[in-house]
């Protein structure tokens, strides 16, 4: 019994060290996992930590501004109040925007639009689901964001074009990039991309320009819980953002609004340029559109009625258009015919109203007649006999030549998208166009800027910026000063000196066609110019039998385009001006508005203010 | 040959002077601990844990000291009173329990709320101690010694398990099973049952482990074994809890510098994550700490036991210390990653006022049969002897 007794004991004894070292042994493998995660895996676990601490919010850079030629900002960011949506924080998006109702009502239109975009990203990025709110509809949002898991009233900076329409071809517009846009951009790029509210520039210069405007993201750590929330912002820890540099233009903005506003509900183009630098000072199209409305998002039916409008706002005409450039092209005819001899001095040629080629006949704009014209004439009265002579003299490739020089059928760029080359023609493009001869006919067409010669409005004032300089500008948009001098165009100052001449007598001599004008209107500063109209659609002899007799009988669209180019002053040419007007009946339809345009030009160069600022001479503001 | 017996002491002084204080101190500590990382993981508040907890824990040594005096006699005719007691609240659980995270595991009894099974892990212990005490030592592994056992194993496991609470169930075997084996259960049965074991498992996996457990139980074996499966889901806090305990290195983040537990990416971190909130903060200096002290209770129980001449406190002591030491095995080896997910408290530091209560009377019963150590009641006194 008692040697049982010890037996039993010496038993439970033994199988409590065993129990006791299995237990130890448990133990040891818990302390042996916990040294290799505390111990040799801490660095990984540190930083898994970290992620999870810390958040690197994106700061997106301010875009740069466009200004104009004087500093005045023409593309501007202002302060827009928005509500953004994380879903990774909200949970079910239509269900967080539900309990977002009452404050923010959203339309199905909206709803589907943050829906897709859910969809169609990573729940941590977020989604605007509105921009540009009110104050009030903002601070009720704000004062009720605690309970509203995931969304987050943001203070951005949202584009804005303080003159609207009237720069709105030339700066484009930047809206939210779409899925082409992000993927046509660098990686790295993606995350600004998309954030919220960031808009990238989608025409004009804000795409041109796009990598100069958009600067640098900046990131900010902040110190996260687990919901999302931030804890605490740790600014010296952060990069901050680096904003894009201003993109300075060559236009004026007090000359842009104001010609926009000059042609009104014209269809139709301005060009202002520099003659000397080829600045151009101002590029107008209109009728225009706001290109505000672009960025917050065009609603469908505003972008309906923009595209079907029959006037074409949508359509940049000033770069865009190209129109035959009618009797301004004599100008340049007149050039060449003084260039190679064909005109000599107090040579005439007689004007009936029509001359006879071949079977066909070949009118002036004055059926009557001229008489007897010579260039000075010819010019001045925009005689079309004469020209179809002395172009028949040159010869087409003279004329091409000529005409090439002064920058017709050339391709500019000005650093925007769109700009057309037009037409000068010659044999071999004919040739290979209509696969036919040139005819005498074409050169008589060619001679009085009709047919296959075509330019747009920017061409118009290169041309007009060259007879007056005598120098070979070319356009630039952007500020640049140092911008090397322009080469002589390489035509004798003699053959210009007398082109200006007659350019000059069509506005300020009695018998020009614009003298009606009466000049520049700034003291007894005198301008030159020349009209042009560019023939649209033929009256037919039953039309005409029918009473259909002037432009004003024909329905807009069939009614010529009216032209003028001009520059002044008309001795030391300073700027020059083109106005196309599309089916204004005529060149009167341009003349006014140009001159107008012209003489605000002038009256803002200093030069032509008080004579304080010629006693001034070479002092600087602050110098001695 | 003259028997010198060693008394026993029969007065509450002479009960006081026994106490093993050395015990007592180690469990001092851990709730200490707990208080502590409670009061940290309250945002460095007494509110709302910390303070509740050294309540608890205060009541519960009060408790502990009282029970210890009690002597085994009155224990042993406890035994199956409290184990029929504590069947009938499991029962009630489930006809009129209270639903909390999906489990119903809490019943109302007046104004308390409790949880049955963790009484019941004390009860079965009593219980199986109980049996064993009146058995002799030689119908250990006969049918009729083996079958009452498993029987009073069997019916709250099943109870338990279908709360859902595999965790607690998983305890309640593995606690009988050692009971059964330190009553002296013969090593050619342990093989027998070890053999079947293995066919067992070699058939589960023949068969899939996917058609015994339960749907949650899967997935969560699945994400034990795939860390990156689901890393937002299920997965979440088994791998916080990981970086929690690993970003704290040697050294820890310091008191109250704990970021993963402070910015709330291990949820009810007061609860069963609380180790690794300890260890975020004191690093693997402290964990090794806390584990070293569970070890030290660990050994004082056995060599308790050890000391103990009746084979119902050598049991009841065996018993307690295994749950105890399971207790810590399964937490700590849960939120390292070693284990899978199983809910599972650590004794005195999780936060839980049933848990505290239900442990501090186990060891009051050790303390107890230390102080009764050489007590020997009868054997084989019946039922309610």
């Amino acid at each position: 019994m008692r040697a049982d007794r010890q037996e039993q004991d010496l038993k439970f004894t033994r199988r409590a060290l065993l129990m006791a070292g299995a237990g130890g042994l448990a133990f040891l493998g818990l302390g042996a996992r916990l040294y290799s995660l505390q111990v040799l895996e801490t660095e990984r676990y540190r930083l898994m930590s970290e992620d999870n601490q810390f958040n690197f919010n994106l700061l997106p850079p301010s875009r740069g501004r466009i200004l104009d030629r004087f500093g005045v900002a023409v593309a501007d960011n202002r302060d827009s109040y928005r509500v953004l949506l994380v879903p990774e924080q909200s949970g079910d998006v239509a269900s967080a925007l539900d309990r977002l109702q009452p404050f923010l009502p959203l339309g199905e239109y909206d709803r589907e639009r943050i829906l897709r975009t859910a969809r169609s990203q990573r729940s941590f990025h977020a989604i605007t689901v509105a921009d540009d709110l009110d104050w009030h509809t903002f601070a009720s949002i704000n004062l009720n964001a605690p309970d509203l898991a995931g969304v987050t009233p943001d203070v951005g900076e949202v584009r804005s074009y303080p003159f609207g329409p009237a720069f709105a071809h030339v700066l484009g517009y930047v809206q939210p990039p779409n899925d082409e846009d992000i993927a046509n951009n660098p990686r790295e790029a993606e995350r600004l991309l998309r954030h919220p509210g960031f808009r990238i520039g989608k025409t004009g210069v804000e795409i041109a320009r796009e990598s100069d405007l958009r600067g640098q993201a900046g990131a900010l750590k902040t110190e996260v819980n687990a919901r999302g929330r931030v804890i605490r912002e740790l600014p010296e820890q952060s990069t901050e953002p680096d904003a894009g540099r201003d993109v300075v233009l060559t236009l004026d903005a007090d000359i842009q609004r104001y010609a926009h506003e000059r042609l009104g509900q014209e269809s139709g183009s301005a060009v202002v340029m520099d003659v000397n630098t080829g600045e151009l000072i101002a590029l107008v199209s209109a009728p225009s559109f706001d290109p505000n409305l672009f960025v917050g998002g065009i609603s469908s039916a505003d972008y309906a009625a923009l595209r079907e409008n029959d006037r074409n706002p949508l359509f940049q005409k000033s770069i865009q258009g190209t129109y035959p450039p009618g009797s301004t092209f004599k100008a340049v005819v007149a050039a060449a015919a003084l260039e190679h001899g064909v005109a000599p001095p107090g040579e005439t040629v007689r004007c009936t109203g029509s001359v006879r080629l071949g079977d066909r006949e070949f009118h002036c704009w004055r059926r009557r007649g001229h008489g007897s014209v010579n260039l000075r004439e010819a010019v001045k009265t925009s005689c079309d006999i004469y020209f179809y002579e002395i172009a028949e003299r040159l010869g087409i490739d003279r004329l091409h030549e000529m005409a090439t020089r002064f920058g017709i059928g050339e391709q500019f760029d000005i650093g925007i998208a769109g700009v057309r080359r037009g037409n000068m023609p010659n044999p071999a493009w004919k040739r290979s166009r209509y696969n036919q001869g040139w005819s005498t006919g074409d050169t008589y067409n060619t001679g009085i800027g009709q047919g296959f010669v075509t330019a747009s409005p920017l061409q118009l004032a290169v041309m007009t910026a060259r007879v007056a300089s005598g120098r070979s500008v070319s356009p630039t948009l952007y500020r640049n000063a140092m911008l090397p001098p322009a080469a002589h165009i390489g035509v004798s100052d003699d053959a210009l000196a007398r082109v200006r001449d007659g350019l000059r007598a069509v506005v300020e001599e009695p018998g020009g066609t614009s003298f009606s004008l009466g000049g520049l209107g700034i003291d007894d500063i005198e301008m030159a110019g020349k009209t042009g109209t560019a023939q649209v659609y033929s009256i037919t002899a039953a039309e005409r039998e029918a009473g259909v007799r002037d432009q004003e009988d024909l329905p807009w669209r069939l009614r010529d385009h009216g032209l003028f180019m001009c520059y002044a002053p008309a001795d030391n040419p300073k700027y020059a001006c083109v106005v196309v007007i599309e089916h204004g009946g005529g060149s009167s339809a341009a003349t006014r508005p140009a001159r107008d345009i012209l003489r605000r030009v002038v009256a803002r160069d200093p030069s032509s203010r008080a004579g304080v600022f010629a006693d001034l001479g070479n002092a600087r503001p602050g110098g001695a | 040959m003259a028997v010198f017996r060693e008394s026993v002491p029969r007065d509450i002084p002479g009960k006081m002077m026994e106490l093993n204080w050395t015990l007592v101190l180690l469990l001092v500590l851990l709730g200490a601990a707990g208080v502590g990382m409670l009061y940290s993981v309250g945002g460095g508040s007494w509110e709302p844990w910390a303070i509740n907890h050294a309540i608890r824990f205060a009541l519960g040594f009060v408790g502990m000291i009282v029970i210890a005096m009690f002597p085994p006699r009155f224990w042993m005719g406890l035994a199956y009173p409290v184990y029929v007691g504590a069947l009938i609240l499991l029962v009630l659980v489930e006809v009129a329990g209270v639903t909390i995270n999906g489990a119903q595991r809490w019943v109302d009894i007046g104004p308390i709320r409790i949880q049955p099974a963790e009484i019941m892990k004390l009860a079965l212990v009593l219980a199986l101690a109980r049996f064993y005490h009146d058995l002799e030592d030689t119908k250990v592994t006969t049918i009729s010694g083996l079958l009452p056992p498993l029987l009073i194993i069997g019916i709250p496991a099943i109870l338990i398990v279908s709360q859902p609470d595999l965790g607690t169930t998983l305890l309640l075997a593995a606690t009988g099973v050692v009971v059964i084996f330190m009553a002296g259960l013969s090593w050619w049965f342990i093989m027998a049952v070890a053999g079947l074991g293995l066919a067992g498992i070699v058939g589960v996996g023949i068969y899939g482990l996917e058609n015994i457990l339960a749907e949650y139980q899967m997935d969560r074996v699945h994400a034990f074994l795939n860390p990156d499966f689901d890393p937002l889901g299920i997965n979440y806090h088994p791998n916080q809890a990981v970086i929690t305990l690993g970003s704290g290195g040697m050294t820890g983040k310091g008191f109250l510098e704990g970021t993963q537990s402070k910015l709330g990416y291990l949820p009810e971190m007061q609860t069963d994550y609380i180790f690794t909130a300890l260890g975020e903060e004191f690093g693997f200096v402290g964990g090794i700490s806390v584990l070293a002290v569970n070890a030290l209770i660990m050994a004082q129980g056995v060599i308790i036991a050890i000391s103990c001449k009746s084979p119902f406190l050598r049991l009841m002591t065996i018993g307690v210390i295994t749950t105890f030491a399971s207790y810590v095995f399964i937490n700590i080896g849960m939120v390292s990653r070693l284990l899978p997910v199983v809910g599972v408290p650590l004794p005195l530091i999780s936060y839980g006022g049933t848990v505290v209560l239900a442990v501090m009377a186990g060891f009051g019963l050790i303390l107890g049969a230390h102080i009764h150590r050489n007590a020997e009641p009868p054997r084989g006194a019946g039922l309610f002897g």
